[in-house]
């Protein structure tokens, strides 16, 4: 792990379960904090995007979770933490095109099973672990200044 | 092309932003799958066409920095979401057309498709013509 430069800005968000009412709020919270810090454009779409689509499982598949978002001076970070139900297979729900959705999520325009895939696209560094039973973790690192490939 | 030109032409109306009707938008993209908006848009000030009408869609169209979203097939989102996207700033529009002569008339209009990443048949060769 790079050493850590300084702390801008930290905020931590809650998600809720199946709060569709609610779902995509955190994305939106976000998008506006990191252009109230003057994050270039291509940036804080990537950050909306990952954290879009990450919100978007935690409320579809999740106990509920929380959202934390970093910005240090040379990367965003979105760390996303649910209470479960975890995940068995890791490798098999990031391929694009695998869902587990039910068919509420599908009707709301979700649950092509391209959401994982998508983040690990947007993000420059990214890791995800998970427990059956206890939960999911999700690191989504965006640098500053490295152009996307 | 403006979205007051794009209105006239599909006969839609502003549901919210027509104070906003002379803004651009130069490319569109069409789903009712938000999934496939968010993993394959790639540019911003896009004009979204879509047949769904969730809060979800006017909160991906402001992450995404998209120009405006276009409901067809008559559809309305509810006057909560209406709200939300007046106090986003994004312009939505409503059209009684379905999204195949919707996209037609704007295509035919000069409207292109917005910048996307790559799809799994992209570089799958057509099937030979039929004898």
């Amino acid at each position: 792990m790079s050493p850590r430069t300084p702390l801008t800005h930290k905020r931590i968000f809650r998600v809720s379960s199946r709060d569709l009412e609610q779902a995509g709020t955190v994305s939106t919270e976000v998008r506006r904090d990191l252009l109230s810090l003057g994050a270039n454009p291509d940036v804080v779409r990537r950050a909306g995007v990952v954290c879009f689509e990450g919100e978007m499982n935690i409320v579809l598949y999740s106990n509920g979770g929380r959202i934390i978002l970093i910005v240090r001076e040379d990367r965003v970070e979105l760390l996303f933490s649910d209470r479960g139900p975890g995940i068995a297979d890791i490798d098999l729900v990031s391929q694009p095109g695998y869902s587990t959705a039910p068919d509420w999520a599908r009707e709301l325009g979700f649950g092509a099973g391209l959401g994982i895939s998508n983040m690990e696209q947007n993000s420059d560094l990214f890791k995800i672990r998970s427990r059956v039973g206890a939960g999911t973790v999700v690191r989504a690192t965006i640098l500053l200044g490295v152009p996307f490939f | 092309m403006k979205l007051c030109e794009i209105a006239a032409l599909l006969d839609a109306r502003f549901v919210t932003g027509a104070d906003q009707a002379e803004r651009e938008a130069t490319r569109t993209f069409a789903a009712d799958l938000l999934s496939d908006v968010l993993a394959m848009v790639r540019e911003e000030r896009v004009l979204l066409i879509t047949g769904t009408v969730t809060p979800q869609v006017v909160r991906v169209a402001e992450v995404m920095n998209m120009g405006a979203v276009l409901f067809v097939r008559g559809k309305l989102p509810t006057a909560t979401t209406v709200e939300y996207a007046t106090g986003a700033g994004v312009p939505l529009l409503a059209a009684a057309r379905d999204m195949y002569e919707t996209c037609g008339i704007l295509y035919r209009a000069g409207l292109l498709p917005a910048k996307r990443k790559g799809l799994p048949m992209d570089h799958v060769p057509p099937d030979p013509p039929h004898p």
